[in-house]
């Protein structure tokens, strides 16, 4: 028997069978509970356990179908539409699971109907196995009112107008109910009567297309599992060229045979549709996962999903070179991408603002950015006025000579030497971004070179001859 | 066959032939005609070349002499720039607009950031391999473990292949023994100034140390224009002029009267 905490009281939440038949429930304390029986046997409750656990039986049930949504606390609805015929019919996929969550020591029931709020109410309060199409309602007639799952106190008047059962609310007009329930009461009944469609908010993702396949004896070497992705990808390459679609997301699922899933996932950064770059991809991906795929006993089931795609015409044999160019950088980028991380394979873009440090963003290339601004023009017959690499955060220099106050030093120390500037130009005055920073000081900014012909990019913060400390001198970047 | 399909097998037989000869013939021209003569007539394209700092200050000459090789190779094609992250806070990021003050467009650049010396050289070796690319600059630091004579060898090989130029630029490290077709040392010179004692265009005196074809030995001082995106002879007056505030009248540069409508600074 668990127990857990209400308001200050130990009550019971749930109970096992042998305490059921003696009479014990959920919602009694746990005092009264120990004056029935003293002997009983209590433990915390741990719903974070519970819900632990429900994850791992949904994990494991990934296996039958993608599309799984939890119904907390404890159970799980799978829509398996058109997944029958894999286990030999609803029923034998009904018993299969069954008998393997038997064996893994849980007590399930289910109940397989062509609605999903019958199923869970026929599950909870049924005796029903499989529910043939279009009996939905003649099913749920003889439930209790609890299978509505209604608030307490509508409950209690619903069953003290003398209605027991579902049967008895469906051959009422639904008007009366929702003149006094709302129309909560009347939806929950039509979708229990599998009349109204219901919403699902599945677990994951629901993929856009997959492909899948079961293995009777698990498959462990590293090249099997290869080839068979490699035929899935085929596959889904083949359902892709139908739907006139290429994909931008995928995941391989890898499950065990001991219930455990391995989930691998790529990315592109445009509708690909072809197998070897596919594949190339995946083969990065397992390449540069630290823990690499361990099948333990073996993988009975490997499943490749699509779960984002973009529509991407039939390409055209006279296709121009331009374009099958651009398409292999494409795939570089993905695999690269794939290998060491979208956020490591950068492009830059321009940004609309004055303040050097932020002119140029880098963004993922699997990413889409527009420019937020173009690239400033170049006046021909000027040098580099920006240096190719700067410093971040720009970095102190000691002035060891100083110049005229509004000209640059005359020579300075950086990196363990002193450089005498030669020649310069400047001040281009760089006002700071007030908006973005209140603190920040205007910097004058100098090219200046030394004598070993180097050339800097230096700022000034602060003016000479004012009150208080004197001005401080940055190097914030290094032309070539 | 359709005509579309023979098409294709023709572009695609071309492509195995450019991959498999060694295409001895395919140059690219630095611009300074000593300089290209004493190469053979100029950098082979489908190879390795191996760029040093003449010191930890030179560093940024280095890069700015890649990026003009690679603009020489590949006027508008991609570049794929791989750099360890070490690099970046040693000598500073790269900074897109200085990039595309150098000629080189930032959208043209794909950058990847590789976390150490073996991810660079296999991210450089996949992207060298990469035909479409104009070119590949890879940017370890030091003197990576995994950069040996294998190693070098496998990027000359994959950038003969794909007829790819790749710049092994060599960010804080040293000589070591290596397949590059051939090895550079850069060290920045002075620029012939502009009005009122600008700096002026980048200049640098480049050393080559090593050319398997056999010229190895001189060094020429070249100033990299990005209008005209090539290199220019600057001879001995960029070294001279120096201390004066006089616009040269610049006997090596190609590019006088554009010095002479230049705004002061």
């Amino acid at each position: 028997m668990l127990v857990e905490k209400v308001k200050g009281e130990s009550r019971i939440a749930a109970v096992s069978r042998n305490a059921r038949r003696a009479g014990l429930a959920p919602g009694l304390t746990l005092a009264d509970a120990r004056a029935r029986i003293p002997q009983l046997w209590v433990e915390e409750m741990d719903r974070q356990a519970d819900a632990r656990l429900l994850d791992a039986v949904a994990e494991d049930c990934d296996r039958v179908t993608p599309i799984i949504v939890i119904d907390a606390p404890d159970g799980l609805v799978l829509d398996i539409t058109g997944c029958g015929h894999l286990f030999g019919g609803e029923a034998g996929l009904r018993a299969g699971l069954s008998k393997r969550f038997g064996r893994a020591g849980l007590n399930v029931r289910t109940v397989i109907a062509g609605a999903p709020d019958t199923a869970r109410a026929l599950a909870r309060h049924g005796r029903v196995a499989i529910v043939a199409p279009g009996e939905e309602a003649a099913a749920v007639r003889g439930l209790p009112i609890a299978a509505l799952g209604l608030a307490h106190k509508d409950q209690l008047a619903i069953s003290r107008a003398g209605l027991k059962t579902i049967g008895a609310l469906a051959d009422r007009p639904s008007a009366l109910f929702t003149a006094r329930f709302g129309e909560e009461m009347t939806g929950r009944l039509a979708r229990l009567q599998g009349l109204a469609p219901s919403p699902l908010t599945p677990r994951r993702a629901v993929p856009m297309l997959w492909a899948e396949q079961r293995f009777a004896e698990p498959i462990g070497r590293m090249e099997d599992i290869e080839a068979t992705l490699a035929n899935l990808g085929e596959e889904v390459c083949r359902m892709l060229l139908a739907r006139r679609e290429g994909a931008r997301r995928m995941e391989a699922g890898f499950h065990r045979a001991d219930g455990a899933v391995r989930r691998i996932a790529v990315e592109t950064g445009r509708g690909l549709r072809d197998v070897r770059a596919l594949m190339r991809l995946f083969r990065e991906r397992l390449d540069a996962v630290a823990d690499p795929l361990d099948p333990g006993f073996g993988f009975d089931l490997v499943r490749l999903c699509v779960l984002e795609g973009e529509s991407l015409a039939v390409s055209q044999p006279e296709l121009d070179g331009r374009a099958l160019e651009a398409d292999e950088v494409a795939n570089l980028a993905d695999r690269l991408s794939a290998r060491f991380g979208q956020e490591r394979v950068l492009r830059f873009v321009a940004r609309d603002t004055h303040d050097p440090a932020r002119a140029a963003r880098s963004v993922p290339v699997l990413q889409e950015a527009a420019d937020a601004a173009a690239w400033p023009a170049l006046s021909a017959g000027e040098p580099p006025l920006r240096p190719p690499r700067i410093f971040d955060p720009p970095q102190p220099v000691a002035i060891t000579l100083a110049e005229v106050p509004d000209g640059p030093p005359r020579a300075f120390h950086w990196r363990r030497r002193e450089h005498r500037v030669v020649a310069h130009e400047g001040p281009e005055r760089i006002a700071p971004e007030w908006w973005r920073e209140a603190s920040a000081e205007a910097r004058d900014y100098y090219r200046v070179e030394d004598a070993d012909g180097r050339r800097f990019w230096l700022f000034r913060v602060g003016d000479y001859g004012v009150e208080g400390a004197p001005p401080r001198w940055f190097l914030h970047g290094a032309f070539g | 066959m359709s005509k579309a399909g023979l098409e294709v097998l023709k572009r695609e037989v071309a492509r195995l032939e450019r991959g498999s000869s060694p295409i001895a013939s395919a140059r690219f021209s630095t611009g300074v005609a000593d300089l290209d003569n004493s190469l053979g007539g100029g950098l082979m394209r489908g190879a390795m070349h191996e760029v040093f700092a003449a010191s930890m200050l030179d560093e940024a000459s280095a890069a700015a002499f890649v990026i003009g090789l690679a603009l020489r190779a590949a006027p508008s094609a991609p570049v794929l720039w791989v750099r360890q992250d070490f690099v970046g806070l040693e000598l500073g990021e790269i900074h897109a607009p200085g990039l595309a003050e150098l000629g080189l467009s930032p959208e043209r650049l794909i950058l990847v950031k590789a976390r150490d010396g073996p991810g660079v050289l296999r991210a450089g070796e996949e992207a060298a391999r990469c035909p479409p690319l104009g070119a590949v600059i890879i940017e370890p630091w030091g003197n990576p473990k995994t950069l040996d004579l294998v190693a070098s060898r496998r990027l000359m090989l994959a950038a003969g292949r794909s007829g790819v130029p790749v710049f092994l630029l060599r960010a804080g490290g040293a000589p070591l023994p290596g397949a590059a077709a051939t090895r550079w040392s850069v060290k920045a010179a002075a620029s012939v100034p502009l009005e009122a004692s600008a700096p002026g265009h980048p200049v640098f005196e480049v050393s080559l140390m090593r050319d398997r074809a056999g010229g190895a030995g001189r060094s020429w001082i070249v100033e990299w224009n990005r209008d005209v995106r090539s290199f220019s002879d600057v001879g001995d007056e960029g070294g001279s002029s120096l201390s004066g505030g006089v616009v040269p009248v610049s006997s090596g540069g190609p590019h006088p009267e554009e010095h002479g409508l230049r705004r002061a600074g």
